[in-house]
């Protein structure tokens, strides 16, 4: 188990460290930030000091060298466009997209479970059918694509939502956080609906299936025969065995919804480190994209970790390590 | 009296054939396959030609005449483009990124998963943690990524989807060979000391074959969407080459002012052609799924 833990974080830091070399090396061939950060009548003299400011005038794997000494001891580098440190500017924007992440799982459990519900009991009927067909086209509509169109219907169109922006925010923990207050919410719902929509596709149809499995076994159909009124058997014993599946998979798809809110972010103008990374692609900064790595794959690797010991917790048929 | 030989061929198509939204599907796909091979015949305008470009059709609605009789259909982009025409040559762009990655993406992951397979090993011991590793991370992430790294490019696009989907095959093709590789032909061929590329590739390969078509077409439309994500977000293909992606994002300025053609109509066109392939993806599915055939 230890050694098991052990090889894992072992492999991250591989994965860390041979993802920001090729950013280093990829960033280096395809441009210098230097050309988009110093105004085009910034004399030789200037210039020259601000590549020196930046550390450009050194050898790449001097370069690189330094980035690995300071992120040894937590210093992933300076923004190039904010001059601030481009850990606490990614820092700054995480709860912004994790607010809107969670809130999508959140909206996915409670959009998808009664659909899903819904069309299990009633897999024949015109809704039911209905409700798998939306399903379809909610795995095949393109994200960004559904964005704008939420935008041009209830933006522009109706009026009803704000189209950018997290709104007014309130503190809570030290944290500014848009679901507190009345506009917040209105700023959130349209990017959390919108990328809750895969999710809310898959929790619909694992409910269907889990459902159309459930009915037919012997211990609901003993439930009936007590007597239970139809409502205590679907709400009680149905629902409680179909929800291990759907915990499973929304846990499962926190991550790839806070890997996807980037698109979401970039659409509806929402200050997350999703968005912020977009920005510093285009303008080639560097420390920035680095250092959202680096967050990135410790995220992801503590997620899938959570998930890999909460599987052994739920089964314990599954065994970490294996044959290795 | 013996029934007549059914090829394999005949049989799926035959089972395909069952459902009709499939059918519709795959008519879907070979329509818009054909509009978008002969774009430059069907298309009233070539967008890319400056001289056929007025700048004052700019942002026409749909239906409206141009300068010189000519009525966009689809209404006009800012540089006074037809849509009509920009979605046909985008069309083109975006099913040559999703098709050939998907098909590169195949060729490199089946070939590795069988290698892993039938090597076994610290060879299959490798290349599966790869594709584990890589599976742990959203497709997205990992392409943007490498986007990043490498700069904009319809080369580059490719190569990043490539990356990202070559996982889902190798792992397919690695269950699927392992099951295979006890089977007695394969045995056969190895006492018949054929060397052990034509095993892999000659007998091997073609039994391993449907459960990858299916995963092929899914990715193809897995890919499509991607591009036109990774293109919207500015990382994806140049602007000299539009994709339906980039038109979409070409647009996407001007909707607050209401002008909403100029991304509609190319996400129309996109989510049609994810749509048709995924219809046809999940028939073959059932079609090829071993365990449903009767």
């Amino acid at each position: 188990m230890a050694l098991w833990l052990i090889r894992r974080l072992v492999q991250a830091g591989f994965v860390m460290l041979a993802m920001s070399l090729i950013v280093f090396i990829g960033l280096h061939m395809i441009g210098n930030p230097i050309d988009i950060l110093i105004s085009p009548e910034a004399d030789q003299a200037e210039r020259a000091r601000a590549i020196a400011a930046l550390g450009f005038d050194k050898p790449l794997w001097q370069q690189y060298a330094y980035f690995l000494q300071g992120a040894l001891h937590g210093d992933l580098g300076r923004s190039f466009v904010f001059n601030e440190p481009a850990l606490r500017l990614i820092l700054q924007r995480m709860p912004a997209t994790l607010e809107l992440a969670v809130t999508a799982v959140l909206m996915s459990v409670l959009v998808g479970l009664p659909l899903g519900l819904f069309a299990g009991l009633y897999p024949h009927s015109f809704a039911g059918r209905t409700v798998m067909a939306g399903s379809i086209l909610g795995f095949s509509l393109p994200g960004f694509w559904v964005g704008l169109m939420l935008i041009m219907v209830f933006a522009v169109g109706l009026g009803w939502l704000p189209s950018s922006g997290r709104g007014t925010t309130a503190e809570l923990f030290g944290v500014q956080w848009s679901f507190l207050t009345k506009d917040g919410l209105r700023h959130l719902i349209m990017p959390a609906l919108n990328l809750s929509l895969f999710n809310i596709s898959l929790v619909l149809r694992l409910a269907r299936a889990g459902v159309r499995e459930t009915m037919p076994l012997d211990y609901i159909r003993f439930a009936r025969a007590k007597g239970l009124s139809p409502q205590r058997v679907v709400f009680v014993h149905v629902l409680r065995n179909i929800l291990i599946p759907v915990v499973t998979v929304v846990g499962l798809e926190l991550g790839s919804t806070i890997a996807f809110s980037v698109v979401t972010e970039s659409v509806f103008a929402w200050p997350g480190m999703g968005k912020l990374i977009i920005d510093s692609i285009n303008v080639l900064d560097r420390p920035v994209i680095v250092a959202y790595l680096m967050i990135i794959v410790a995220l992801f690797v503590t997620i899938n970790l959570v998930v890999d010991l909460l599987y052994t917790a739920l089964d314990p048929r599954v065994r970490l390590g294996g044959r290795a | 009296m013996a029934a007549r030989e059914e090829s394999p061929f005949a049989r799926v198509a035959r089972d395909f054939a069952t459902s009709p939204v499939a059918v519709a599907g795959l008519v879907l796909i070979t329509i818009i396959v054909l509009l978008a091979v002969f774009a430059s015949l069907i298309a009233p305008q070539n967008p890319y030609d400056l001289a056929q470009l007025d700048i004052m059709d700019g942002r026409l609605p749909p239906g409206s005449l141009s300068g010189d009789g000519l009525t966009f259909w689809l209404g006009t982009d800012d540089q006074g483009r037809d849509m009509l025409s920009g979605i046909l040559y985008g069309l083109r762009i975006s099913l040559i990124v999703g098709a050939g990655s998907a098909l590169f993406a195949g060729i490199v992951g089946t070939s590795l998963g069988l290698t892993a397979a039938y090597v076994g090993g610290k060879v299959e011991a490798a290349i599966m943690r790869l594709v584990d590793l890589q599976l742990s991370f959203p497709a997205i992430l990992v392409a943007l990524m490498i986007l990043a790294a490498l700069g904009k490019g319809v080369i580059n696009v490719m190569l990043a989807l490539v990356i990202v989907e070559w996982a889902s095959y190798a792992r397919t093709a690695r269950g699927a060979a392992l099951s295979e590789r006890a089977r007695e032909y394969i045995e056969a061929a190895e006492n018949l000391a054929l060397p052990r590329w034509r095993v892999v590739f000659k007998h091997l390969l073609p039994n391993c074959l449907p459960p990858l078509i299916v995963i092929g077409t899914i990715q193809v439309a897995r890919a499509i969407a991607l591009e036109a994500t990774l293109s919207f977000l500015g990382l994806g293909v140049p602007i000299t080459e539009p994709s339906l992606g980039l038109l979409i994002a070409n647009g996407y300025q001007y909707m607050l002012s209401g002008k909403y053609w100029i991304s509609f109509y190319p996400g129309i066109a996109l989510l049609i052609t994810i749509m048709a392939i995924n219809l046809v993806g999940d028939q073959l599915r059932d079609v090829l799924n071993p365990r449903l055939q009767k």
